[in-house]
């Protein structure tokens, strides 16, 4: 089941790029759409932050992810590259845990 | 850990990925771990359109080049002004970086299997930080900032209430309405 998810997803993903290469440039230029996706990653990543920090499952926690979230955003603000902001967030998490 | 490695060597494009496990990782269908992934993805296709008449690809290398266009290749490409820098710039970031993307997810893979428990390792701390790094370079103007924290709001006020993975889609729906409303008016 999990390997169809992979598969359709990798599928999607990949006719996604492929058409931005192949499709007539107008059909992509309409300024709705030159306009309206770029927006979707904005509004599609911070509700990952948001729901990935802040629940599990269907239930909504607050534990060491928060701090961990903190550090990283200090991080981010700090400019600090990416894998120092991932591993700044869970090793946050992981001696919150120790404590 | 077949399906991680599958997952960078197949769908290539690091936002899209994380999306997928994550929602599957917190209890999520399958299938709407897909749907966020292919969401994350369409972003390529505006990449596609913008790369096209730079790379003036066709045929197979057309089908090759689709497969790396993802952020990092089109920002090295459209930095450069002459065309053939812009070809070489496209081929060897996308080269270099399927090829490192690729050995880093199999390293991560092969660690994450030998532990047990990855939340000592404050493990599951780490997409969110993630995806915040992927985020923060999208968020230099105003509006974007906006989307964002109405965005992150809206997802944790819903997420009680529907099935897990579910408040991202409902989230893409109304950007999406939101975008073409503001640009119609």
């Amino acid at each position: 089941m999990i390997w169809a998810g992979v598969l359709v997803a990798s599928v999607a993903c990949y006719g996604l790029k492929l058409a931005g290469l192949s499709l007539p440039q107008h059909w992509l230029q309409d300024t709705r759409v030159q306009r309206t996706v770029p927006l979707i990653p904005v509004a599609l990543l911070a509700a990952l932050v948001a729901t990935q920090t802040f629940s599990t499952g269907q239930h909504l926690v607050l534990d060491v992810r928060a701090a961990a979230l903190g550090v990283a955003l200090i991080a981010v603000l700090l400019r600090a590259p990416f894998l120092v902001v991932v591993v700044a967030g869970a090793a946050t998490a992981a001696l919150l845990r120790l404590i | 850990m077949l399906q991680t490695c599958a997952l960078s060597v197949l769908m290539f494009t690091g936002a899209s990925q994380f999306a997928l496990v994550g929602v599957i990782g917190g209890g999520g269908s399958v299938w709407a771990g897909a749907a966020a992934a292919a969401l994350l993805g369409s972003r390529n296709a505006l990449y596609g359109l913008r790369l096209s008449s730079l790379l003036g690809v066709r045929g197979r290398r057309r089908v090759i080049a689709a497969h790396f266009v993802i952020d990092e290749t089109t920002a090295m490409a459209i930095a450069r002004d002459d065309p053939s820098l812009s070809r070489f710039a496209f081929w060897a970031t996308g080269l270099a970086l399927f090829v490192l993307w690729n050995i880093g997810t199999l390293a991560g893979a092969l660690a994450a299997h030998a532990f047990s428990n990855p939340r000592v390792l404050g493990l599951d701390a780490a997409p969110p930080a993630a995806f915040l790094a992927l985020l923060a370079p999208r968020l230099r103007a105003r509006e974007p900032l906006a989307i964002a924290l109405a965005a992150a709001v809206v997802a944790i006020a819903v997420l009680p209430f529907v099935p897990a993975g579910v408040p991202l889609l409902i989230i893409a729906v109304l950007v999406s309405i939101y975008g073409v409303l503001r640009t119609t008016r």
